[in-house]
């Protein structure tokens, strides 16, 4: 029984997320997410580079789509 | 009570009724393409970083081209030179002015909503040279609404020291999950997990430790795992208005505890110029094996700035003008000439400047001017 109403739980959580990502975005509402003012990297050489600074002085490292290619901070 | 239930039964079953289908959407080869390549475009950008005694800067190019709709490639150049002489250099080395060039390529197939793309950047200066490659995955889902990204790298990185027969290596090898997600058409969401795992020499030759006031070489750990959880929302609010909101976490096995926020808005004015302005907080939390100065030896032993405990404030704004416009039936498309400022304060609070023994800390400033030529 409690399987029968976890899987039951775990469905209503799925579909409710799925529906939540499903429910259709149609083209013409598109018009917003084109505009370049709502690209997460608008410029990426210019996030790249800022990117780079901040990597090569702080501890912390990932989490921001780029990294590899050494230090220029010895 | 029963219609209570009965109620409850009308919304599972409607959920039910458009979840499944969208669960069912998941699966290979039941939907249309939708995804698209990334823009056409050439940025070439020149880039100069000033401050802590240090000054770095140099031209950076960029380039993706797309072929059929299905495939883009993309090549990069990018030099960093160094002068002058960081707090680390100017207590233990004498000035030095070296330079660091980067090239890089990289390719994306894209079929129907998935795309796979690896490239490969190649690093090189005097005392470092670094390999890596990278390959990854992207599909999107529910009519392109969510799209979910797997990502690894693997660097090998040779590690010298100049004027000596110095050489030790260094493998980093990075897994990442990402998620970017339409919440509403003018609400985004991008979402990311990444893992870092690096071993070999991990610590820079040049750099002391102190102990009880002496100078000894640094001793690191071989290895090196580090988790990143990252959040960035942007929210639009008219056409000519943007604002965004950023955050991450890290944690890793030396203890080094890290977070960071950033907001950010942006503005467009009525001839098509585009303002940006942005602030970044970031808070770390010190290596397990850093000290200021120890008691005694150690294991594991840094001085490193980077692994002691300090704040990072940035403040940075850019202006992005329209120079030229072209309609679709021209080779170019448009021309725009951008540039940006950052102001960065670090504080530290476990680091003394050794030439006057108060805690160290530093003002930098970032400029950017780059050229972008969309085709």
């Amino acid at each position: 029984m409690k399987i029968v109403v976890s899987s039951l739980l775990l469905a209503v959580l799925l579909s409710g997320c799925a529906e939540f990502a499903y429910k259709p975005v149609m083209p013409y509402e598109r018009e917003r997410l084109a505009d370049p003012l709502m690209s997460l990297s608008r410029d990426p050489v210019s996030d790249t580079h800022l990117q780079h600074v901040q990597e090569t002085r702080e501890g912390a490292r990932g989490g921001a789509g780029t990294g590899g290619g050494g230090c220029g901070c010895n | 009570m029963q219609l209570i239930a009965s109620g409850f039964w009308r919304r599972l079953r409607d959920r039910l009724a458009i979840g499944v289908p969208a669960l069912l959407a998941l699966l290979p080869g039941q939907r249309a393409a939708a995804a698209v390549l990334p823009e056409e475009r050439a940025d070439t950008l020149y880039h100069l970083y000033d401050g802590g005694g240090q000054t770095v800067q140099g031209p950076a190019l960029l380039v993706r081209k797309n072929f059929a709709e299905r495939v883009s490639v993309t090549g990069g150049y990018y030099v960093d030179r160094i002068s002058g002489a960081s707090i680390d250099v100017v207590t233990n080395a004498s000035k030095y002015t070296e330079e660091r060039t980067e090239y890089s390529a990289g390719a994306e197939l894209l079929h129907r909503d998935t795309s796979l793309s690896i490239s490969y950047t190649d690093s090189d200066e005097n005392d470092y040279q670094a390999q890596t490659l990278r390959i990854g995955v992207s599909q999107d889902l529910f009519q392109s609404r969510t799209t979910v990204a797997l990502g690894y790298s693997s660097g090998r990185d040779d590690v010298g020291r100049v004027h000596t027969p110095f050489s030790e290596k260094a493998n980093r090898d990075v897994y990442s999950l990402s998620l970017t997600q339409v919440i509403n058409p003018t609400f985004l969401g991008n979402f990311a997990y990444e893992i870092t795992a690096d071993d070999g020499y991990l610590q820079n030759p040049y750099r002391s430790a102190r102990v009880q006031g002496g100078t000894v070489p640094e001793i690191y750990p071989g290895t090196r795992t580090g988790h990143a959880l990252s959040a960035r929302l942007v929210k639009s609010w008219s056409e000519s208005w943007s604002t965004r909101l950023e955050g991450r976490y890290y944690h890793d096995t030396w203890e080094v505890d890290a977070f960071n926020i950033g907001i950010g808005a942006t503005h467009r004015l009525p001839r098509g110029w585009i303002v940006d302005a942005s602030y970044r907080f970031y808070v770390q939390g010190a290596a397990s094996f850093y000290s200021d100065d120890f008691d005694q030896p150690m294991n594991f032993m840094a001085r490193d700035k980077e692994l002691a405990s300090f704040t990072g404030h940035t403040l940075g704004a850019k202006l992005t003008l329209p120079l030229a416009r072209w309609d679709s039936g021209h080779v170019i498309n448009g021309i725009d000439l951008s540039t940006a400022g950052y102001f960065m304060r670090l504080q530290y609070r476990d680091f003394t400047d050794v030439r006057d023994g108060d805690d160290y800390s530093f003002n930098a400033v970032i400029a950017q001017a780059f050229l972008t030529i969309r085709y």
